[in-house]
């Protein structure tokens, strides 16, 4: 391994059959600095050093069932379950946040949006927090301009649930006023679990990585994920 | 297996067929939309059967955080 390559924190992307934002993953994660792995789901162990693991968009195994339903039995998912729970950095994007609920390791449920269209366009976002390991580089209440593409991203959870992932500020990415696109209850993009080390988000970072893009603010997600991975992988060193 | 929205829980696709229905003049207040399973299984023993479909309902076919399901046997054929 070269001096190089020791700076750059090893990121697993995680491959579905079906998953199609993996490519994009992989370099939006190279661009801010780290080293991007693409790992075929019946892998059974993740790569030796990994500091952190993206659950691609897509749309693995046809989103038969329900979304995610059925590739939270990957093989890969056991290692990506297993590395959670060691505190391991886990983000999901689109079909990766369902599959992370689906496999119970975020709260809620993606259903069918509110319109039954799908959608595709630019969203407005509003951050929340910035004291995690997926908005560390953002400002406080920023707003921020990703694009979301998807059929089923409506959010919900009780309202119960609700009440309570919002005061213990799990509620990290929420749409802004007007923006929600799909219906998701609070208007939520993006929820992390409590222990503050996975988080998925129905907005596509790793589409807006570059201003010819349109917006660059997804690297600001990308970008704050690399950062703790780094810090992660030099304390595992 | 039938598994279905559980009450409360948003059926878009529920909306927009009985939106559809009201449309062509019938008499529809609200409709839900669900899923059919039929598998087979190598058992003919009913209660075997029975529990060997609830664990597939609870580990995949159904997810409990919006979703009710009723498994249902074909008479005749299996023996309880």
């Amino acid at each position: 391994m070269s001096d190089h390559d020791r700076t750059r924190p090893r990121v697993a992307v995680v491959v579905f059959p079906g998953s199609n934002d993996d490519r994009d993953a992989v370099r939006g994660l190279e661009m801010l600095g780290a080293a991007a792995r693409a790992v075929w789901h019946t892998e059974e162990e993740l790569p030796a050093g990994t500091a952190a693991v993206v659950l691609p968009g897509g749309f693995s195994f046809g989103d038969y069932l329900r979304c995610g339903a059925i590739a939270r039995f990957s093989p890969v998912m056991r290692a990506v379950t297993a590395f959670a729970e060691e505190g391991g950095l886990v983000l999901g994007i689109c079909n990766g946040f369902q599959i992370l609920t689906e496999a119970g390791l975020l709260p809620g449920v993606l259903r069918p949006n509110a319109s039954l269209s799908f959608v595709c366009r630019d969203v407005e976002l509003l951050v929340e927090r910035t004291d995690t390991p997926f908005t560390s580089r953002c400002a406080p209440n920023q707003r921020l301009t990703i694009p979301v593409k998807h059929g089923e991203g409506c959010w919900f959870v009780d309202d119960e649930l609700l009440a309570e992932l919002d005061g213990t500020g799990q509620l990290v990415l929420r749409y802004s006023a007007g923006a929600n696109p799909n219906g998701a209850v609070g208007d939520v993009a993006g929820v992390m679990n409590d222990r503050g080390n996975v988080f998925g988000l129905m907005p596509h970072p790793e589409h807006a990585v570059d201003p010819l893009l349109g917006s660059a603010d997804g690297a600001l997600i990308l970008g704050s994920l690399v950062d703790a991975a780094r810090l992660s992988a030099a304390a595992l060193v | 297996m039938l598994v279905r929205p559980k009450p409360g829980i948003l059926d878009p696709q529920g909306q927009a067929v009985s939106g559809s229905l009201r449309h062509l003049g019938f008499d529809v207040s609200d409709a839900r939309v669900g899923r059919l399973i039929d598998v087979e299984l190598a058992t003919d023993d009913a209660r075997e059967a029975r529990a060997e479909l609830e664990r597939m309902c609870e580990q995949l076919l159904a997810n409990p955080l919006i979703e009710s399901y009723e498994i249902a046997l074909p008479t005749g054929e299996a023996h309880a």
